[in-house]
Order: structure tokens, then sequence, then C-alpha cells
């Protein structure tokens, strides 16, 4: 049973109690403590299940690599699944639950997997719910929805902030172990702008709790030494609780911050991504130690040596009374003399190897320790706590030699260097027989803009593992980073002296005992999380999995949310094992940022709520908002769709704008188009390029509807342009391609006729612009005034600069509606004010505001083509029926010989026509129209299809255009447009131009 | 996330704030072109293991197009260098050979 | 004449810097050749300013020359001088390719200030906005999020934001969000 010690814990305060609740128990710890060691503290062990066969778990790390802490965390707005206990930091209040279970942690029903485990090898899914295919969407995947997943999904929106942060700097250091904080050190007397980030609440990484010393002092003490000596350099920041999440291209890195997570409520930022550019990334990640692979090293109780470590001198917890430990090296002998001399049993230290270990053994044996050479763990035996452990002769097949009594088993199979922030970006890795480990290949480091490498290893995570190798290799990779970025390091100084003891070598274990069979192979746990054992693999393996990939997608092994930082090489050993080949051979999985997960709120930064997307909004928008406007997306902008009245439906709105315009006068906000100045001596030649039409012949104070097509050919945008004077043409786009015509027109600007004396302009959002619409739109503008406007003087197609009402207005006659109509442009810091004059002047002719349905009917009504609607980027203006908008003189314009490929010219192309309905109602929208016959697919063929369809109120009738083979030819013909529900709708093909066919109504 | 040096208003900065533009140095072929130049013309793009000249607009800043040498597989930047050119500048070449000895692309080396 | 209003009506915040919007600005977009003698003085008639080095900005009581691009400008001046700035300019550069437009009302400017600047900036734009990288003088086009925008210091502990008028909410709603309490990052800028 675990418990706290009476002394000892260096990491907490043992005056400060801290409440928190687990499964709704009330329990204390202290500040400083982590969940797990708090639960352990107060004598839970078990943690969480696992996920595919529940069974019970315990924590068997101590930091970020833990596979089975898993826990529901906080509550509402700050409920957070699949936290490790191991790394959330405890505070007054904190709520936690455990996962995976029912009814109850102790009792799970889910556990019967466990029972079944020979029925569920690796690949069980993909063989047994394969067939009969039926059974997949009735059976299986409700089965599978229903017991997948470990915590449960937040219901409430998350209550905390987030933000990004981009930082530039000369050396990012990650990990703030003895080795990064040396590292930062030699780059930060060199002068370099240096970062050095480390995950944990704490400097000095592992050193401190290893017990040995640097330059004559505690580690301990020459941590804080070197990190008041960083926190007095201006060029070094300092980072805790920040975990170098991701290393990217060209320098680029990711840093996760964790700010609140121990403060909730505080204010602030809960996390903050730090988007980092450095010049050298120096990785001091340190390493993880392995499990060994035993039967029943899953069982709670059974840890990594450096865990149990970790609890006794960090948080002065104790893992269990009596602590067998078992490893292949040196190291795990720490951990035996560190439980002993916190007054606890250690029954035996089983070492596989046949000589034993180095000093640290010889010290264990002379505090009465008894070590068992060349022997091994065969079985860990009990339930949901350790009770014992079977030993045999690692050599043999697990015949057992004695029984030795325990309630915890410290493990140790080695140290794998952490490199996937080297990995993350391309560094390759070279495997060391020695040290049985994978360490980052020197001459193989990711590269950078300049080809050069950008990412440097250091100390344990460059495979040196003993202390003294680890502050030589850091000191060197500091100087490294800033020398290769061209400054001079700092004269070395002495490189610290390390008093660490001599270790005797590792010896690889990746099974225990070597010889097991398949009984105790399918009770040794590769992947806790996943559920991967050592059998898992061996079937992969035999059933033709030879890639490391693909092995690992069949069994999931290396793929729960801890991503195999403890079971890859002991997965890649067994493979290769199994192959009969080598581990480098198998080479490992692919090393994907981030290190651990990290928040979507942190990804999201401040794109949420009102921050989520830009929203555009027009001068006139809030007037809009006020009068409870219907708005649809149109790009960025949001447009009234209509504005409802009292209890009208949308189509009741619709009808009564469209009337009101038809009839009296309307008023429409048409600043979301695109105005953009073409100006120069070359701008009539260009504008002939841009253009279908030809511009250069439009007179000054003239307006011309314009096509504009993509080198494809294809249909790109229109609008009405208007020539300003000989040299300055002003485009209008339609609303969402303001930004895409301008980039177009600037690209063949820029790159293929820069010769070309032309400047272009975005003045789109310079202006607010107004149509004013309707038989007494004339009226209002002679009211305000200032802009002669007779039929007369001012011409369907004229435009006119002037001071309307007292503001100064471009004022253009132009008409998508078929009606008398104007569109006025005018300063945006005006527009409001002009919108309201307009409102009141046309009071007495009941001026109606409509929205973007008024006007995609009413420009239906007259057949005029909408980008977007009749095109959809496979649509040429050829077949629109836009023949008269395509100059025949100009010998060039672009998407001109595009429009001659045979394709193009194709007589079977689809062009546009009216459809009207026979029984007067409205076509669906995209509906097509089907002809005899049934194509290679088996599907019926088809004829055409619609592209617009609205009730026009103005007809009291459903109308339409579509594209229609061979359309223009077929007036009168009727077709067939099945609907989604099968039933047909019948349409004749018409005129497109539904209403006012001569142009009076405008053409007054 | 590349880092790429505009080299019409001299800024450094994230591939964020620039838009790529594809293969660069394409001679356009008009109405008096044949249907296979057009074609090639329109549709037909290298798509190298190494080497490549691509087209950028720094959207994000001063709006230019501007042209980039790169190592499609290391992502290496040889130089950048404006766009109103119809083939790479002999130091941008030279970059390249300094780095790819015997590199070709499209007919030049 | 109406009163010309900015697009949120001079919205303040304060955070841990302070965010405002500014009053309604005068700006003109002059394109052309910055090198030609005849532009250079024609700005320099305008403004009083010497048309600024690349990346850079002029700065006098009422006027500002920044540099946009290799061949733009955006000149800022009071908004009622815009109209009248368009027409000299057109007159004076007559003679060579150039273009003069008014975008005052196409913009939103903001401004912060507080010594946590730098800091409010970095967190919303891909910008090394240390001392060391970016100085009073200098202007930056870049984005904010997801807009585009374009910044300078007139001072220290102060930065200058403009961006287009139809993003002006999105983009004060940043400010507050990157300004607010408890968000100070205290990374040495």
């Amino acid at each position: 049973m675990s418990t706290r010690l009476a002394r000892g814990g260096r990491l907490i305060d043992r005056a400060r109690p801290v409440e928190y609740r687990f499964n709704g128990r009330r329990l204390t710890g202290f500040a400083g403590d982590t969940l797990a060691s708090a639960l352990l503290g107060s004598g839970q062990m078990l943690m969480g299940r696992s996920f595919k066969y529940h069974r019970p778990r315990g924590p068997v790390a101590s930091g970020a690599e833990e596979p089975n802490a898993l826990v529901n965390l906080g509550e509402g707005g700050r409920f957070e699944p699949n936290q490790r206990a191991t790394t959330t930091e405890l505070f007054e209040g904190l709520t936690a639950t455990s996962q995976n279970h029912w009814p109850s942690l102790d009792y799970d029903v889910g556990a019967v997997n466990t029972a079944l485990s020979r029925f569920l090898p690796a690949g069980f899914y993909y063989k047994t719910f394969m067939s009969p295919r039926p059974f997949w969407k009735h059976l299986y995947e409700p089965f599978i929805r229903k017991s997948a997943g470990l915590g449960k999904a937040p219901t409430q929106p998350d209550a905390d902030r987030y933000e990004h942060f981009h930082h530039f700097c000369d050396v990012l250091v990650v990990g703030g172990g003895v080795a990064g904080l040396l590292a930062a050190r030699e780059a930060g007397r060199a002068g370099a702008r240096v970062l050095l980030m480390e995950q944990t609440a704490h400097w000095g990484g592992r050193a401190p709790v290893d017990g040995d010393r640097i330059d004559g002092q505690a580690a301990e003490d020459w941590v804080r030494h070197i990190v008041t000596e960083l926190e007095a350099m201006e060029n070094v920041q300092l980072r805790l609780r920040c975990m170098g999440a991701g290393v990217y291209d060209h320098g680029y890195a990711l840093g996760y911050e964790r700010l609140t997570d121990h403060l909730p409520g505080a204010d602030g930022p809960r996390h903050r991504l730090w988007r980092i550019r450095a010049g050298r990334i120096v990785t001091a990640t340190g390493a993880i130690e392995r499990p060994l692979s035993f039967a029943g090293n899953d069982i709670p109780g059974v840890m990594l040596a450096s865990a149990a470590r970790d609890y006794a001198v960090n948080w002065g917890v104790s893992v269990g009374d009596r602590v067998l430990v078992v490893t292949n090296n040196d190291d795990a002998y720490r951990t035996a003399l560190v439980l002993k001399e916190a007054g606890l049993d250690v029954p035996a230290v089983v070492d596989a190897r046949p000589e034993g270990g180095g000093e640290l053994a010889r010290r264990a044996e002379a505090a009465g320790i008894r070590v068992l050479k060349g022997k091994a763990v065969a079985k860990a035996k009990g339930g949901k706590h350790v009770t014992g452990a079977v030993i045999s002769s690692q050599a043999g097949e697990g015949a057992m030699l004695e029984e030795i009594a325990c309630d915890a088993i410290a493990m140790s199979g080695g140290w794998s260097p952490v490199v996937h922030l080297w990995s993350h970006c391309g560094g390759k890795l070279s495997w060391d027989e020695a040290g049985a480990m994978f360490r980052p290949d020197p001459d193989l480091p990711p590269t950078g803009a300049d080809g050069a490498g950008f990412v440097i290893a250091a100390g344990a995570a460059n495979g040196h593992l003993m202390l003294g190798e680890t502050l030589r290799d850091a000191a060197e990779a500091g100087a490294r980073a800033v020398s290769e970025l061209g400054a001079t390091p700092a004269s070395p100084g002495a490189l610290p002296a390390a008093e660490a003891p001599e270790e005797a070598p590792l010896f690889p274990v990746w099974m225990m005992p070597q010889g097991a069979g398949h009984e105790l192979r399918s009770k040794a746990w590769l992947d806790y999380q996943n559920d991967v054992k050592v059998s898992d693999v061996r079937l992969a393996a035999q059933e033709g999995y030879e890639s490391v990939e693909h092995a690992k997608r069949y069994t999931t092994l290396g793929m729960a949310t801890d991503q195999g930082k403890l079971s890859n090489i002991n997965g890649l050993a067994t493979l290769a094992q199994r192959l009969g080949t080598e581990i480098p051979k198998v080479g490992t999985t692919t090393f994907r940022p981030p290190y651990t997960p990290i928040s979507f709120g942190a990804i999201a930064g401040e794109a949420r709520g009102e921050t989520f997307q830009p929203i555009r909004r027009t001068p006139i928008q809030d007037w809009h908002e006020a009068r409870g406007a219907h708005f649809e997306p149109v790009g960025q902008w949001r447009r009234p769709y209509c504005y409802p009245q009292g209890g009208e439906t949308h189509g009741q709105a619709v009808a009564r704008e469209i009337d009101a315009t038809r009839g009296s006068l309307g008023l429409l906000d048409a600043s979301t188009l695109g105005k953009i100045l073409v100006s120069g001596p070359d701008a009539p030649r260009f504008m002939d390029m841009l253009y279908t039409n030809m511009m250069s012949t439009l007179k000054p104070g003239k307006c011309r509807y314009g096509l504009m097509c993509s080198e494809n050919g294809f249909l790109m945008d229109d609008g009405v342009v208007a020539r300003i004077d000989e040299q300055t043409f002003l485009c209008h786009t339609t609303s969402g391609g303001a930004d895409s015509v301008h980039a177009h027109m600037e690209e063949w600007l820029q790159t293929e006729w820069w010769d070309w004396k032309v400047h272009t302009a975005n003045v789109t959002e310079q202006y607010a612009q107004i149509a004013v619409v309707g038989p007494n739109s004339r009226k209002v503008l002679e009211k305000l005034g200032g802009i002669d406007v007779s039929a007369e003087s001012f011409r369907f197609m004229d435009w006119k600069e002037g001071v309307l009402g007292g503001v100064r207005t471009r004022l253009f006659r132009i008409s998508f509606s078929g009606e008398l109509s104007y569109e006025l442009a005018v300063p945006a810091s005006e527009g409001r004010a002009v919108w309201d004059a307009l409102l009141g002047a046309g009071e007495e002719f009941g001026a109606t505001p409509y929205g973007t349905e008024a006007l995609h009917v009413m420009r239906a009504e007259k057949g005029f083509i909408m980008i977007g609607d009749e095109t959809d980027g496979t649509v040429i203006p050829q077949d629109l029926g836009l023949d008269w908008a395509i100059s025949k003189k100009k010998t060039d314009y672009i998407g001109k010989r595009a429009q001659m490929r045979s394709h193009m010219a194709d007589p079977e192309r689809w062009k546009l026509v009216g459809l009207e309905t026979v029984d007067g109602s409205v076509l669906p929208d995209g509906a097509y129209a089907v002809a005899e016959g049934r194509n290679a697919n088996g599907q019926r063929k088809v004829q055409g299809r619609v592209t617009s369809t609205y009730h026009s109120p103005t007809l009291g009738r459903g109308i339409a255009m579509g594209l229609v083979l061979h359309g223009p030819d077929r007036m009168g013909e009727v077709l067939d447009f099945p609907k989604v529900d099968g039933e047909v709708v019948q349409a004749k093909i018409v005129d497109q131009i539904f209403f006012d066919k001569d142009g009076e109504k405008q053409n007054v | 996330m590349l880092i790429l040096t505009c080299p019409c208003c001299g800024v450094t900065a994230e591939e964020t704030e620039f838009h790529g533009g594809g293969e660069a140095h394409l001679t356009r072929h008009g109405p008096d072109s044949d249907d296979d130049q057009f074609h090639d013309y329109l549709f037909m793009r290298e798509n190298p293991r190494g080497v490549h000249f691509e087209r950028w607009r720094h959207v994000y800043g001063c709006g230019k197009w501007f042209h980039a040498a790169r190592d499609t597989v290391t992502l290496e930047v040889f130089g950048t260098y404006p766009a109103q050119t119809t083939e790479p500048p002999q130091h941008i070449r030279e970059a390249i050979s300094a780095r790819r000895p015997g590199w070709s692309w499209r007919g030049l080396s | 004449m109406s009163e010309p209003v900015s697009a949120l009506g001079g919205l303040r915040y304060e955070g841990f810097v302070r965010v405002e919007e500014l009053p309604p600005r005068g700006m003109v977009t002059l394109r052309g050749d910055l090198g030609s003698e005849g532009l250079r003085r024609a700005v320099r008639d305008l403004t009083g300013l010497d048309v600024p080095d690349a990346g850079g900005v002029s700065q006098g009581a009422e006027h500002a020359v920044a540099w946009m691009s290799p061949d733009e400008l955006l000149l800022l001046m009071p908004h009622a001088a815009a109209p009248e700035a368009v027409t000299q300019l057109q007159a004076a550069l007559a003679g060579e390719h150039a273009m003069a437009v008014e975008v005052s009302d196409a913009r939103a400017m903001f401004r912060l200030t507080g010594s946590g600047v730098r800091e409010v900036v970095a967190k919303l734009a891909p910008v090394d906005m240390s001392r060391a990288a970016f100085r009073p003088g200098m202007i930056r086009r870049t984005r904010v999020a997801q807009v585009a925008a374009a910044l300078w210091m007139p001072e220290e502990d102060c930065v200058e934001l403009v961006c287009f008028r139809s993003v002006a909410a999105y983009v004060f709603g940043l400010l507050k969000v990157s300004a607010a309490k408890g968000g100070e990052v205290g990374a040495g800028y």
C-alpha cells in the first residue's frame, strides 16, 4: 500500500495541506504535489482502467510518459478528459474522476474483456467485424462506439481563454534539466537571444533526485545557482510549465505553456502557444526509463524504478512497504538505496545481468540489500495490487526459483533518449548497441532554410546518460549553437565537475525471462494504455506485418495518448526478435508532434467566439442589425438576406421588398461590391486583356458591363466598368471577388506585362455604395439634390461625380433589377448618414430596404446571370449566351485561347435558357433534367441542370434558369426534373428574360 | 512552415504571410499558339524531387510577386529574386550549383 | 456634408495596454516611381516629409509617410485634407506615371499605448516585436490573426495599427483579447 512518508519530499510544503476530490472522495495532499503523488500519498494506487481489457491500473511513471493514470479533470466549463495525474499539479479544490469503467473504478463490468483476452488478439477488430456487412452498421459500430474512448467529452464551452505568442530567438533550449541549463548558459554568455523552456514546474530535471553532485555541491544547489545566473541575463528568457511541443521546418517550434492549470480561475490565459523561430534548437529533453516485459508487469504497484524514486524523493511518498527492484542496469540501484534510506524494505534487487552491477550495486549490498544476479521476475502476482513476484533465471523459460513477497515492484529496462523533437522535422537516429537505445545521428540532423542542421541534441537526449558526459555534451551543444550562428562562444570556463558513481554496462532485456513461453508473453504488457502485449506483436509479425508502421497500426502499439513513450523500443525489439532481424533494421515509427497532447484551446488561440473569424461589416451594418435583418454569408461579409417585419416569413419579406421596389422605391446596401481602380497610360490596353469585352473604346463618363475570364477560359467575375478618364477605369466586381480580382490584376501586371504602365488600387472599402431602385428612384435623388439626374442629361449607363445632398458622390445609372435605378458611392465615413438621408427623403415613396434575396429574384426575373449560380468554374461566357459581351475584334484577352480549344467550342456544351414550371411551382435548386437511357455506370442520362430558381412574386410563379443541351434551339420543349423524393417536376424551356423584355421600365 | 525573404521589400517572414503561385518561368501562349503549345503552357508542370523554381506572392506584405529557388525535398532555399525575369539570374544559379552540383531543371543547369 | 465617422466610433479598451480606435484620419495611396525626383518633391511639398527608405515611416506633426511597397506610399494627414491632397498630387505628378487615390475611409486605425504593446502585437502577428528587431521609424505590413494590417511605433510604448475598415470590429476584438489583464507575457520585449 502506498503512503506518505513521515519525512522527505523536496517539492512539497507540508505546512500547506491541499484538499481535493477523487471520485467524490475528499482527500488531502500538500502544495507541490502532483495529483498522482497526492493520490499515492492517500493510499490510492488504483487510478484507472485500461482501454481494451479494462484492467485495473496504477501509475507506472511519474511524468509526461505516464500511460495509465489518466483522469477526467475539473467540472463544467473546465472539464477535461484524459489528463495525466502525473503532470497535473495539485491545487485546492481539484476534482478528478477516474475513466473507462462501469459502475466503479473498483468493480468494472468491462473487465470481463480480460478474461476473454485470448479471443481478443492483435487485429481482433479487423478480423471479427469484417462481415457480414450489415452487422457493421447495426451491431458492431454501436458496440464499438459505446465501449471506445477513455474519458468523456466535455459538454460545456471552455471557460478559459487562450493565446498565441510569436517569439524569435537565436537559441531555443528545450528542457530545463542540468543539460538544458548548462547549454542555455553557454549560449547566454555568448550574448545570444536564448529561450529556455521546461515542461514541469521545476528546474533541474532528474539530477537532484539522483543524488549526484556537481562542482562539489548537491545537484539541487548547483541548479539553484545556475538558474539565478540565467535569470540575471537580459538576453535569456526562462519559462517553466512550458513544453517544447514540436519542431518544424526552418527552425519553427511550438512551446505549450500552461499558465493557470494549477491556478484555475486566475486572471489571464490558461494556455499560451509559443510560436517560435529559432536559429538553433538545443533539445535537452532527457531520457525516459523503459519498463521490463514480464508477466503481470501491468498490475498496480509495478512501476518504473525512476518513478518509485521520484515519488519518495520529490514528494515523500512510498509506493509500497516492500519494494522489489528488478533491473538490467545500475541506475535502478539508486531507487533501492533511496527506499532503503527512507526506512522501507527492499527484499531484493533482481538484476538480469549475470555479472551484476558496479559501484551502486556494491553500495546496495553494503546497505544490506540482497542482490540476485542473472535473475528475472518471471511473473508479478496480484490482482488490483502486487502481492509478490516469482523469481526465475533470466536465461531460462521461467521456472520458479523462489517467490518473493512484495507490494510494489520497481523495474528498469534501461533508458531511451527523448529523441522526439530531434525527429519531428526529419532528424535521423542511429542504434547504439551498447546502450540498447536509439540516439540522434549527429550527421543527419533536420536541416533549415540554409541547408544546415538546426537541431542539436544535448545530454541524455543525445544518448549521454552519465552525469559527467551529460554536462560536457550540453556545454558543447550550447557553444556549438552560438558559433554556428556566427557568434563567438564565451571563453570556455571549466566544465562543471560531476561526482557520480561509475556504472557497469547495461544488458539488453526485451523479454523477462528471455525464454518465456506464450503463457507468460500473453501477460507481459508493452503498451499499457492500449493493452498491447508481447504476444500481440509476435502475432502481428507471424501474420506478415513486417513493417513497423504496419505492425503498429495492426496492434495499436504506441497509438494511445502517450504515443508509445514507454512501449515503442520494447515493441520494436520484440518485433525484431520475432522477425529474426536487428532492431535498427526494423527502425522506429514516425515521431510526430506534439510531444504530449496539447489543448485545442491553445491551438485555437484567440480564434474563438467573436474572433473566431473575421466578419466584414459595411458602414451600414449597424442599421441592418438594428432593423432585425436576416443575414447570409457572402464571402466574409454578412449581407442582409431580407428584413422580416412583424411575423413575416422570409419568403413574405422578400416578396414585400420586391413589390415595393418594383412598385415605388427600394434601397440596397451594395457596399460589398468590389471597386478597383486601374490607371495609367497602358490601362486601356490592360483592360482589353482583362475583360472579354472591348473596354478601350468605352468613353469617359460611361459604364459598360464586362466579363472577366481566367486563362482557362472560364468565367471568373463580372461587373460594371466605369471609365473615369482617358487613363483610368473603375472596375466593379462581385462582392466575393474583389480581393481575388485585384490579385488577378496584380499578378498579370507584375509577372507577365511588367513593362506596361498600369497601377491598380483596391478601393472597395473607401466607399459605401447604395442602390436606389424603382420608379421613384429619380425623384428621391432629386429631393437630395446637387446632381442633375434628369432622363435627358443622365442616361442609362452614364456615371457622374458631384455633391449629392451635401456629400461627395459618384453616381452610376445602372440597373440589376430592370428598374429605373442608380448606384451611389459615397465616402464610407458618411455612408450611414447618406443611407439615413435616403430613407428620410424616400419616406413619402415608401422607401423599402431590400436584401440579397430580393436582389437575386429581381435579377433572375430579368435573366441576368449571377457569378456562383450560373457559373461554377466550368462555365464559359459562351455557355451563358453572353457572346455579345465577347469582342470579336480583339486578337487576345485572358481566356481567349482557351475558349478556342475543341472542348470549349463543342456545340454539345449545355447552354443557358429560362425554365418555367408547368404547374407554376419552384424547381429544386441544382435539379437535373433527365434524358432517355442510362450511362456506362447505369445512371440515368441527364441533359441539363437548374442554376437559379426562385418564386417570382412579380409573375406569381416559379422561374428558373438552367444549362440545357442545345437549350436555345429547343424553346417550348418540356423537360423532366426528378426531385430527391422521386417526384418529377416538369418545366418548359423559355427565354431567360421573364419580365419586361423590352426594358421599358429602366428606360424612362 | 517555411521562412522566405521577399526580394522586393527585404522582409523575412513566415510562410503564412506569403501565397504560393506554382511553377515559375512559364511562357504565356496566346491565341496564335497551336494546341500542343497551349496545352503545355496551361497544364504541364514540373514536379521535381530537388531543385525547383516557384512563384510566391508577399500577400500580407508588400503585395509583390517574386520567385524562389528551393529544394522540394530538404526545403532548403537557395535564393529569392524578383518576378520580372524570364529565367533565374546568374547569382541564383551559382548558389544552387554550390549546393547541388549538376542540378538541372527544364533545360536550365 | 455630414460629420465623418470612424468604423467603431472611437471604441476604447483598458487592458494591460490601452487600445483605442482613432478618429478618421486622412490617407492617400500614392503609387509610382519612389525614386523619381518629381514624386519625392510632390510628397515633400504636401507633407513636409521625405520619402522614407524601404520599410520605413517618416513622421511629422500632422503628416506621416509610410513605405508600403517598392512602388507605393501611404500618406497620412488630417481627414479633411485628403481630397485636396489627391488633387494636389495629381497636378504635381501629371507628367509621370503615378496614381494618387484617397483611401481614408477604407481603413480603421488603432493606437495601443503602454509598456506591453510589443507583446500584444506579438500575440497576433508573426513578427519579431523585440526592441532589437522592431523600432520606431519602421513599418511592418503583416497579418494580425486572419487579416492584413500595417503597424508602426510613433514612439516607444506606442503602436499604431491600420487595417481595413470592414474588419475593424474583428481587429478590435483581437486587440482586446490580447491586451486583457493577466495576459502579460514578460518576454523581455
